[in-house]
C-alpha cells in the first residue's frame, strides 16, 4: 500500500493511511527514545535536501533515519551547492534521487515537492514548500491528539493566532474537518484564514476574535506565532500579540483534559509557566515528529508493510 | 440562427463562435491571438438575443482552430459552439468541451509556484468546477477563475 509512495500533501493520504501510520508510529515510540533497538533501515539512504533553513524538521528526519540504522546524506545550504550555479530543481533532484532510497525536500517555492515527485524514482517526502504544504507536521499535529484522546472526531479543537500566513494550520484545518473534529478558528481580524482554505474544509468552521469566547469549552488549542513582520506597526503588533497568547491564568479556565499545541519554535504566545501545567503537550508534540518520520520512512521504503 | 445573428453579414470561409457568455467576446478574441489586423475579416457582435436569454457571436474570416485553441475557448467560455463554415454554409458545428485536465497552455498565476521557474515542466491544472470554471494548479494548489486564466493564457 505504501512501497514507494510520495507524500506530497495531506490529501495524499486516506484516513486508514493516516491509522496505518498511526500504528506504526505508536511501536517506534520505545526505539525513537532510544530505549529498544531496531536497524529496519540498515543499508538505506536518505537524502535530505532543504533548500531553506529549518531546526526542527531536519532534524527529526535525522533522527528518525539514524535510529533505525539507516544514513542521510543532503544539505542545508543551498549556497554550497550546484543549485548556486543556476541548476534546475528538476536535475537536482535526478542526481540525489541516484545516490538515495528516499528524498526529503523543504524548499521556498509552492509545489516544489511535486515537481520532485514528478521526477524521481524514489519516494518524495515534502517537508514544506513555501505557504504550501507540510504534511509529515500535520500528521504529527494529529498523532498528538489521537494520543491524548483516542479519536478526533467530535473534539472541540481552536486553531489560534496566525491563521493567514501559519502554513502548518492550513493543511491541519483541512485535515481536521475531513476527520470528523469541530474546528473553530481564533484570530486578528487581519490575520484570518483564508477563504479558499475554508472551502477546501468539509465543514464550515466557526470564527471566533477572542480567547474568551472559546476557553472554556475547547478540548485542543493549536496556537501558532504571530510574527512581528506581519504588522507595520510595532505598537499593533503588542496589540494583538497579547490578545492571542496563553497565560497561567486562562489555563485555569480550562477544561481539565484540555491541551495545548504548538508546532513551535514558540516566542510568547505561551507564557514558560504554562510548560509546567498538565495542559503543555507541545514538547511531546515535538518529541512525535520523530516517531512519525520512522513510521513513514519504514512503509515508503517498504520494510514494515 | 436568429434574425438577430443576421445583423452581422455572413461569412464565406471561416469560423462562427456562437453562445459566447455575454461580455466574454473580447475575451475570446484575445486568447486566440487577434487583437490586431489579421489580414482577414472579423465581426464581433455583443449582446445578441438568443433562445435562452443574450450571447455573443464572433466570426472570423478564414480562420480554423486547433484543439489546443478550442480548449482554450472552453475555459472562458464553456457554452459556445464552433461552427466551421465553408462557401457560405456550416458543415461542422460542434459545443467546446469543458477538459477534465488542462496542460500547456495556462500559466500559474502565483508567482512563487514552481512551474513559473525555469524547470523543465508544463502548467498542468485540474478543473474543478466545470460551470463556474475553476481550475487548480497541480503543483501549488492554487485557483484560477476564468478571469485570471484569461490573464494567464499561454
Amino acid at each position: 500500500m505504501f512501497k514507494g509512495k510520495d507524500i506530497v500533501s495531506i490529501r495524499d493520504l486516506r484516513e486508514e493511511e493516516m491509522e496505518k501510520i498511526f500504528e506504526i508510529a505508536r511501536d517506534m515510540i520505545p526505539i525513537a527514545k532510544g530505549e529498544k533497538r531496531e536497524e529496519y533501515l540498515r543499508g538505506y539512504v536518505l537524502a535530505n535536501l532543504f533548500f531553506e533553513p529549518s531546526t526542527r524538521t531536519r532534524m527529526s528526519f535525522e533522527a528518525a533515519m539514524d535510529r533505525l540504522g539507516g544514513k542521510v546524506l543532503g544539505f542545508s545550504n543551498p549556497s554550497a551547492t550546484s543549485i548556486s550555479k543556476g541548476e534546475t530543481l528538476a536535475d537536482t533532484i535526478r542526481m540525489f534521487d541516484a545516490y538515495s532510497d528516499v528524498i526529503v525536500i523543504r524548499h521556498p517555492l509552492e509545489g516544489a515537492a511535486r515537481l520532485a515527485a514528478d521526477f524521481a524514482e524514489h519516494p518524495v517526502i515534502n517537508a514544506g514548500d513555501g505557504a504550501g504544504q507540510h504534511p509529515t507536521q500535520t500528521l504529527l499535529d494529529i498523532f498528538t491528539i489521537v494520543q491524548e484522546f483516542g479519536h478526533v472526531d467530535g473534539l472541540k479543537i481552536t486553531l489560534m493566532g496566525d491563521l493567514r500566513y501559519g502554513r502548518t494550520v492550513h493543511s491541519l484545518a483541512i485535515a481536521l474537518s475531513y476527520l470528523d473534529a469541530d474546528v473553530h478558528l481564533l484570530s486578528p481580524r487581519t490575520l484570518k484564514m483564508p477563504k479558499h482554505i475554508i472551502r477546501e474544509m468539509k465543514r464550515e468552521p466557526e470564527i471566533h476574535e477572542r480567547l474568551e469566547d472559546v476557553i472554556e469549552d475547547t478540548d485542543v488549542f493549536y496556537v501558532t506565532r504571530i510574527q512581528k513582520e506581519r504588522f507595520p506597526d510595532p505598537t499593533e503588533y503588542m496589540k494583538v500579540a497579547g490578545s492571542y497568547s496563553i497565560t497561567k491564568e486562562h489555563v485555569k479556565k480550562m477544561k481539565d483534559r484540555a491541551i495545548i499545541m504548538h508546532p513551535l519554535p514558540r516566542v510568547n504566545e505561551i507564557d514558560p509557566e504554562v510548560d509546567y501545567t498538565p495542559h503543555a503537550r507541545y514538547f511531546k508534540q515535538a518529541f512525535y515528529g520523530v516517531p512519525i518520520r520512522m513510521a513513514i520512512l519504514a512503509l515508503v521504503l517498504g520494510v514494515i508493510e | 440562427m436568429t434574425d438577430q445573428v443576421l445583423k452581422v453579414q455572413k461569412i464565406k470561409n471561416g469560423i462562427v463562435i456562437d453562445h459566447i457568455p455575454c461580455g466574454m467576446a473580447l475575451k475570446v478574441l484575445k486568447i486566440l491571438g487577434i487583437e490586431g489586423d489579421i489580414g482577414s475579416t472579423v465581426t464581433l457582435a455583443m449582446h445578441v438575443k438568443s433562445k435562452n436569454g443574450w450571447k455573443d457571436v464572433v466570426k472570423i474570416e478564414d480562420r480554423y482552430l486547433d484543439e489546443r485553441e478550442l480548449d482554450k475557448i472552453a475555459l472562458i467560455a464553456p457554452t459556445a459552439t464552433v461552427n466551421i463554415v465553408k462557401d457560405y454554409k456550416v458543415v461542422t458545428k460542434h459545443r467546446v468541451k469543458v477538459p477534465d485536465v488542462v496542460k500547456g497552455i495556462v500559466k500559474c498565476m502565483n508567482p512563487r509556484c514552481i512551474t513559473n521557474q525555469n524547470e523543465p515542466i508544463e502548467p498542468e491544472f485540474k478543473v474543478v468546477s466545470k460551470d463556474k470554471i475553476i481550475i487548480k494548479c497541480r503543483y501549488c494548489g492554487r485557483e484560477m477563475d476564468s478571469e485570471d486564466i484569461v490573464e494567464n493564457i499561454l
